[in-house]
């Protein structure tokens, strides 16, 4: 029996080879690349979180001390953790309705006049930092174009110090961010929208489908359950990882670290102080925090027009 | 005669198509969605009008007050200025531009074939390991880059890819965005398509290249824009130190870098190197078509 079981196992092994090695092989130049540079690094990282490193000295352990650092004594990196659900919370899923709804209709557009709205929508995510205009416009003196208007207008007598408020920074980058958000998602939902049966239209007019909503309901959505998954995952990633948008508009950190969220955290222990291990911890809590809320919306969405 | 019948049904046929196209639409509901669409359009593409019209403002435009939106009196100046600032490049501006087309497109292509080649198998077929590989995947998502950067260096050092061409190249290739979109939409090829060519003695390779990548050509047609994006906008920072390496927008930050005067410079750049992408975006934007009923499949 002993002696056996290595040829057996090198038998389905051979096995295994013969009916799926085509796959295999198809898969192996990306799962080269990805072992090499994703899952490699990630879990170096994770490991370095249960370290102290200051990138100078060599790491030592720490147990769980980052983590219980992190949770018991940071009280800033609290604040983090608040805004950035409360901040999660908003624009995801307005930012994920927008994609869809934009995409829907300029679905019904023909092909040349679909292509410009597109390109009309997706402008703010094509050229990399356009976002910084958002700089220009709530610039605190005269010059920016908020403070202009308002002024001309007669809604206030003196430039308001937009990023100075603390009750200004949180619904300025939530604008900016919406404004931002019809990104990839927006382009798969477009792609998606194309390739719904046509004839599933046909057939559901005879079954007495009455207006778009219906249509909508019951066979758009259904058709692109694999493209709103995959917007899911796309939104709830750029929902909670807001941090270059914070630090160039509020600035870092931002007053009363009103724009300070888990990723800004991050980049301070990461780039400021290298303290790695801190930072490390920090990455993997956000990444679970980010499974956990993804595991939860792929089950919502699994129920749309069901 | 048989040109008017002609005529006279392909008439007939356009207005059916209309009909059927309009069905379940209500005319109010259509205005007012596209007044929804036309409101929100403005709101989204204002900064690109705001950076063609900078890029021709004569510099005393720039900094008026109160500030305008749009150019009075448009001026080549900027782009004059920026021609002479390059015809000055020590490492002369052609190796540049070479550098970051040679990187964006060997990068989107590569990106493009070996994500979908990986995406097949993996949306397709229950194997050994399929699952535990599409799950890594997405989840590799969520980790965020910051603190990988530092393990990814190592790695790349260790291989001696830093101050290459590969530095930039495999990790884009590498990337997980890529193969997750093309993932998802390979789901959505009828497997009876597969099992029909299989049965008209086609391997997996000719399945991938024939069936797989013209059903879902506007998923690719997505990735392109993509992959062309992020690779187009890379300064190769950290990982490109020679000078004769560098991309193109890397030598441009350089100039923009120099201070106030550049101001106007600076918006000709902005200009310059959105123009690129975009006119990519919109070539492939048109190519998104639906594959499912042109060739006529369903299942």
């Amino acid at each position: 029996m002993l002696t056996n079981q290595p040829i057996t196992r090198r038998r389905s092994l051979a096995k295994l080879w013969k009916e799926h090695g085509a796959k295999y092989l198809l898969i192996l130049p990306f799962a080269l690349l990805f072992i090499v540079f994703t899952v490699i690094p990630v879990i170096t990282s994770m490991i370095i979180s249960f370290t102290s490193f200051n990138m100078l000295e060599a790491p030592s352990f720490v147990g769980f001390r980052n983590y219980i650092n992190l949770v018991v004594n940071d009280d800033i990196f609290l604040i983090a953790v608040k805004n950035t659900l409360f901040f999660a919370l908003i624009t995801g899923p307005i930012s994920y309705l927008m994609c869809f709804v934009f995409s829907w209709l300029i679905n019904e557009l023909t092909p040349k006049v679909r292509a410009v709205m597109t390109l009309v929508f997706y402008a703010p995510s094509i050229s990399g930092n356009a976002y910084l205009i958002w700089k220009l416009i709530f610039s605190s003196d005269m010059y920016g174009y908020a403070n202009s208007w308002l002024l001309r207008l007669g809604f206030i007598t003196e430039p308001i110090l937009f990023f100075d408020k603390k009750e200004y920074v949180f619904p300025i980058l939530i604008l900016v961010q919406l404004w931002l958000s019809l990104g990839v998602s927006f382009l798969a939902f477009i792609a998606g929208l194309q390739n719904v049966d046509k004839t599933l239209y046909e057939a559901g007019n005879i079954d007495g489908i009455k207006n778009r909503w219906q249509e909508l309901w019951y066979i758009t959505l259904p058709s692109m359950r694999p493209q709103l998954l995959f917007g899911a995952v796309m939104q709830i990633t750029a929902s909670f990882s807001v941090s270059q948008l914070s630090i160039e508009l509020a600035g870092f950190p931002s007053v009363e670290y009103s724009g300070h969220t888990i990723l800004t955290h991050l980049h301070d222990y990461g780039f400021i102080r290298y303290e790695m291990g801190y930072a490390s911890a920090i990455a993997t809590i956000l990444f679970f925090t980010m499974l956990f809320t993804n595991i939860v919306v792929q089950k919502a969405l699994r129920r749309v027009g069901a | 005669m048989r040109n008017v019948s002609n005529i006279v049904t392909s008439i007939k046929r356009a207005y059916i198509s209309r009909q059927f196209k309009r069905r379940n639409r209500s005319i109010m509901g259509d205005m007012s969605l596209t007044f929804l669409l036309g409101i929100f359009g403005l709101f989204s593409v204002w900064p690109l009008i705001f950076i063609i019209n900078n890029a021709f403002k004569p510099l005393n435009e720039i900094f008026i007050f109160p500030p305008k939106l749009f150019v009075m009196s448009p001026t080549l100046t900027n782009f004059q200025d920026l021609f002479i600032i390059i015809g000055n490049s020590w490492v002369p501006m052609t190796r540049y531009i070479f550098n970051t087309v040679f990187i964006t497109a060997i990068g989107t292509v590569g990106t493009v074939i070996i994500g979908s080649m990986a995406a097949f198998p993996l949306a397709k077929y229950v194997f050994p390991g399929a699952k535990t590989m599409s799950k890594l995947i997405v989840y590799s998502l969520m980790f965020n880059g910051t603190v990988t950067a530092l393990p990814n260096y190592i790695i790349m050092s260790k291989l001696h890819m830093i101050d290459t061409y590969w530095a930039l190249l495999l990790p884009s290739i590498g990337g997980t965005l890529g193969l997750f979109l093309m993932m998802n939409f390979m789901v959505q090829v009828p497997d009876a398509l597969i099992e029909a060519a299989k049965i008209d003695g086609a391997n997996e390779f000719t399945i991938f290249w024939k069936v797989m990548m013209p059903l879902s050509r506007s998923a690719w047609i997505t990735l392109i824009i993509l992959s062309f994006q992020s690779l187009w906008g890379t300064t190769g920072g950290g990982v490109i130190f020679t000078e004769k390496l560098k991309p193109v927008s890397y030598a441009l930050s350089q100039i923009v870098n120099a201070g106030i005067a550049r101001t106007g410079v600076a918006s000709a750049v902005t200009l310059i190197m959105l123009v690129v992408p975009v006119v990519v975006f919109v070539i492939s934007q048109s190519n998104v078509i639906s594959t499912m009923a042109t060739t006529g499949i369903k299942e």
